[in-house]
């Protein structure tokens, strides 16, 4: 199938490789529902893609599922709803925006658990070390540099 | 058997970066000069066998030798001369020479201009870069040989993977490389200097002006792939959050703190474990890129075909080097604090807030690179981590960094000036707020760009009021010196970065289009109108090219020719046609045809998208001026006074004198 | 002392992660994800026979017994793969074998399956893919284990291999058909 040529693809390269990324007119009602539809598939992932969203793929599968998309969106379906039919479907794979859940909780809270900790460590050394201003001799206060 | 005396050069390579690491670290041990001083010439010697080897690879893509299996995978007859030379490190094997070339080539510029160092210390260094190189030479013959030959050779390699075929790949590996394997020089200083038991910060002095050229070159690549994405791939992104950009991104941020906290332990004598630590990370964070691009443990749009046996090898490796330091670096980093006393509102401080969060930005996109993996492991489902994640956390965890930025150059070292906090505070506030209305004004009403506008205006008119009250008070000829000029420039680049990053993403439209040949298509304020397509031939490949006229208010701006190419594998790439511009960017890319004589099309309209790249390049320059200052050749002046006898804290003392 | 051993001790952890990282991959499929349709009622389905496409086959039709659904192509190579377990086992599962056409010309699945043999008791097509969708299907071919009540038991995605079938889809099987005993 078609991702196995995406194997061939170069290494520290940013972005690569896909031959042709998808290009699907739609016949959108208007702009805000254009771009409503492009930012929710770009948070979707493509299933049979190396690492894609609905939006860029050209898989076949991703085409289906966008017109999909679309059809719910003409259906009045919110995001949410569209989204929740998919995980249905393929599961939170799907998602890049992972939900927040017992199997997620460290990959969610980890980052403001590591600034608090971080912080405090910061907070005490600071502390420790930083001296009354007027214990700084005069002679340091040039610019330095 | 030319491409036979090209793996014998490179096996002559392996020895002599075994003996390259074992002679002058064991030299250095014992004191042994003769020992220590082969360091150079054992140095040299790899440069030139690994050097041979990568012009006989070159070589063998010129003349087309289809028996190496490399070349016959990579290259075919159609491919036109100029990009058998990218071609060279278009797939696993050869980018991994290059990856050993680049780490010579830096090798050999700290054996040439590390001469005034002092000797063991030298030797020390040379000898960890000789380890390094050894692992990749050994680890390039036994799992990737690009020399292998299949026999009997085919009449015709198959191609080069057509999106590789751009200006884009001639440029953004190498400058990558030497981004990556430049940390390499920051990580060496390091370990030599905890192998010496150095209790004093001397080596963080010696090692700034390398971790400045490093992280440019980074920041460079990084621009230059970001760029070869968006003009090469009809995509119109910049950056999508995916494993092996993130591989380059991580070193890149820990880079960035590793320069403010060098800063600080070269002035101030503080933050000296820290430092440590943050050379150690830095390299450490390039090893695990190239793990993750190679082993297939990801999954990547770009990751090399995975083979398991390269993934346990490079693991074997990190392990060795990563582990190996990371110990080394409980075991003896300095453990005493030191460094001159500061006040609580003092430049130390600011940098100290800037490294904690540049290094939780680069353990958030380690976690959210390697949580899919974690989730397999533990057996708790596959999930998909994106760029929604990153894009939440990373803002957030930016905003305190970006705040504080334009105070960090304001406050003097030791103490700051709270008056002068208060007043340049109160003119960055306003300046921002001043062009947050301007904006609207001019007719922005979302969030996101008059964001995008407050933000950059803060960052910049922050580092223009520092430039200016350095004008204002320093004396004639004294008011930029190199290193503080690269400290503006990069500064900038943050506010530029910001404006081009956030504008792009509030104010692009993207439309994709079904034109008939005559009809237009009304994008934002532009006409693009549509003269159907024809079809043109380049050296390999056949395409269908569009003719869009784009236009404004019914005057023509550009013609733009966007192509659909097929190349002699039947591989099908599209070849997004671009009008650049200051301020936008209009972009045409060609899909496929819909029947009735309709094309759909890509259009879009983006505004600010250079000023990303523009960013990114001013930072690159800014690290590269840094580098270039004066003070760190007077330093090495003073390093040469200090091996002739004088102790380590009257060191310190004259080089502060001597700046 | 100790504090110092922390980025020590994180990084043995990440190796092991990443041990266990390329062990896993060399021994599962990396586009593998497990379907959250598993233990919930099949979707309902309306396809039309491949060879009379006059008449139709629904999920309540079926309903009372357990049946394997086989998604194929023409198109998709691996399925010409896992064609021949599929002429060999056919018989031997103990439930009806039904063949899910999917997003495929009517007349290339039926010569498909005249030049490599018909394994199935009955052909369903969808042409548009649209019903597949609602399977989750993402990569013929894939195996669904549909029990009495209607209920997917479960699923393979990539060919079936005699060793897939003896260790995974018997059991299933049998453990689908025992508890409707």
């Amino acid at each position: 199938m078609k991702h196995a040529l995406l194997l061939l693809a170069f290494a520290l390269a940013l972005i690569v490789s896909v031959a042709a990324f998808a290009i699907d007119p739609l016949p959108f009602k208007d702009d805000a529902q254009r771009q409503r539809f492009q930012h929710l598939t770009s948070q979707l992932r493509c299933m049979v893609c190396q690492n894609e969203s609905l939006d860029a793929s050209n898989a076949d599968l991703a085409k289906d599922l966008r017109h999909q998309i679309f059809e719910m969106m003409q259906q009045g379906k919110s995001d949410a709803q569209i989204k929740q039919y998919l995980v249905a479907r393929y599961s939170d794979f799907v998602l890049y925006d992972p939900p927040l859940k017992a199997s997620t909780v460290a990959l969610w809270f980890a980052p403001p658990a590591l600034v608090i900790v971080g912080g405090i460590v910061v907070f005490v050394l600071l502390r420790k070390r930083a001296k009354p201003a007027a214990q700084i001799a005069t002679n340091e206060m040039g610019d330095d540099w | 058997m030319i491409p036979e005396l090209g793996q014998l050069a490179l096996i002559l390579a392996l020895l002599l970066a075994a003996l390259q690491c074992a002679l002058p670290i064991f030299g250095a041990w014992r004191d042994h000069r003769p020992l220590m001083a082969t360091a150079r010439s054992l140095a040299v010697g790899q440069f030139v066998f690994v050097a041979l080897a990568f012009g006989i690879l070159t070589y063998a893509f010129l003349v087309q030798d289809f028996s190496v299996a490399y070349v016959a995978q990579n290259s075919n007859l159609q491919l036109p001369w100029w990009y058998r030379f990218p071609a060279v490190w278009g797939a696993h094997e050869g980018s991994l020479l290059l990856w050993v070339l680049i780490l010579n080539v830096w090798t050999l510029a700290v054996a040439a201009l590390g001469g005034k160092l002092p000797e063991r210390f030298h030797a020390r260094v040379l000898g960890v870069l000789g380890f390094v190189a050894f692992g990749f030479l050994l680890f390039s013959l036994t799992t990737s040989n690009p020399f292998a030959r299949i026999l009997p050779a085919p009449a015709d390699g198959a191609d080069l993977n057509p999106v590789l075929q751009d200006p884009g790949l001639i440029m953004h590996p190498p400058v990558l490389y030497m981004g990556y394997v430049g940390f390499s020089v920051a990580f060496a200083f390091a370990i030599a200097a905890l192998l010496g038991g150095e209790l004093q910060s001397a080596w963080v002095r010696w090692s700034r002006p390398w971790t400045n050229v490093a992280w440019g070159f980074l920041s460079a690549g990084i621009v230059a792939g970001s760029w070869w994405a968006y003009s090469e791939l009809g995509w119109g992104g910049w950056w999508f959050w995916d494993p092996v950009e993130n591989a380059s991104f991580m070193p890149w941020l820990v880079g960035a703190a590793l320069i403010h906290a060098q800063a600080v332990t070269d002035k101030r004598g503080g933050l000296r474990a820290w430092t440590m630590l943050l050379a150690i990370f830095a390299f450490s964070l390039s090893l695990l890129g190239t793990f993750l691009v190679r082993s297939g443990v990801l999954t990547s749009v770009h990751s090399f075909a995975a083979d398991p046996k390269r993934g346990v090898f490079i693991l074997g490796f990190l392990a060795v080097v990563v582990g190996g330091s990371l110990l080394l670096y409980a075991l003896r980093a300095p453990k005493v604090a030191g460094g001159k006393p500061f006040a609580l509102a003092s430049r130390e401080t600011l940098i100290l807030i800037g490294n904690l969060m540049l290094t939780v930005a680069a353990a958030t996109v380690l976690l959210g690179t390697l949580y899919p993996l974690v989730g397999e492991a533990l057996n708790i489902g596959r999930i998909s981590v994106g760029a929604p994640y990153f894009g939440f956390l990373f803002m957030l965890l930016m905003t305190p960094l970006v705040l504080a930025l334009p105070f960090a150059p304001l406050s003097r070292w030791g103490n700051a000036d709270l008056a002068l906090w208060k007043r340049a505070g109160l003119r960055i506030v306003g300046l921002s707020i001043l062009s947050g209305i301007i904006g609207w004004v001019l007719g922005a009403r979302d969030f996101l760009p008059l964001l995008g506008v407050t933000a950059a205006t803060y960052v910049l008119s922050g580092t223009a009021i520092y430039a200016i009250k350095r004008w204002k008070e320093a004396p004639r000829g004294k008011r930029y010196p190199l290193e503080m000029f690269g400290m503006l420039c990069a500064h900038a680049g943050v506010g530029v970065f910001i404006a081009g990053a956030i504008l792009t993403r509030s104010l692009s439209i993207e439309q994709d289009v079904a034109l008939s040949p005559g009809q237009t298509a009304h994008v934002g304020v532009y006409d693009f109108k549509f003269d159907g397509v024809a079809e043109t031939q380049g050296p390999n490949w056949l395409a269908q090219q569009g003719t869009v006229d784009v236009s404004k208010n019914g005057e023509t701006i550009v013609t733009l020719y966007p192509q659909k190419r097929t190349y002699p594998r039947g591989q099908v790439q599209t070849e997004a046609s671009i009008h650049p511009g200051v301020f936008r960017d209009l972009y045409v890319s060609l899909g496929d045809p819909l029947g009735d004589g309709d094309w759909a099309l890509r259009v879009y309209d983006k505004p600010f998208v250079r000023w990303i790249w523009a960013g990114g390049l001013l930072m690159m320059l800014g690290g590269f001026c840094a580098a270039a200052d004066k003070r760190f050749r007077m330093r090495r002046e003073a390093t040469a006074l200090e091996v002739s006898g004088a102790t380590a804290t009257t060191r310190i003392e004259v080089v502060e004198q001597n700046a | 002392m100790k504090v110092r051993l922390i980025p020590f001790a994180v990084f043995a952890l990440l190796v092991v992660l990443f041990g266990v990282g390329i062990v896993w991959n060399e021994h599962h499929d990396p586009n593998y994800v497990p379907s959250p349709l598993i233990g919930k009622a099949a979707p309902a389905f309306d396809l039309p026979k491949l060879d009379d496409p006059a008449q139709r086959v629904r999920k309540a039709d079926l309903l009372g017994k357990a049946y394997l659904i086989n998604v194929f192509a023409s198109w998709c190579f691996a399925c010409g793969d896992e064609h021949p377990v599929l002429m060999e086992y056919a018989n031997k599962f103990g439930v009806p074998l039904i063949g899910y056409d999917y997003k495929d010309k009517p007349v290339d699945a039926k010569a498909w399956l005249a030049r490599h043999g018909n394994p199935y008791s009955q052909v369903i097509t969808d042409e548009s893919g649209a019903t597949a969708i609602d399977f989750g299907v993402y990569g013929a071919p894939e195996t669904f284990l549909v029990d009495a009540r209607g209920v997917i038991r479960y699923k393979h995605i990539g060919p079936l291999t005699a060793e897939v079938i003896a260790q995974e889809l018997e059991p299933a099987i049998r453990a689908a058909q025992g508890a409707m005993r």
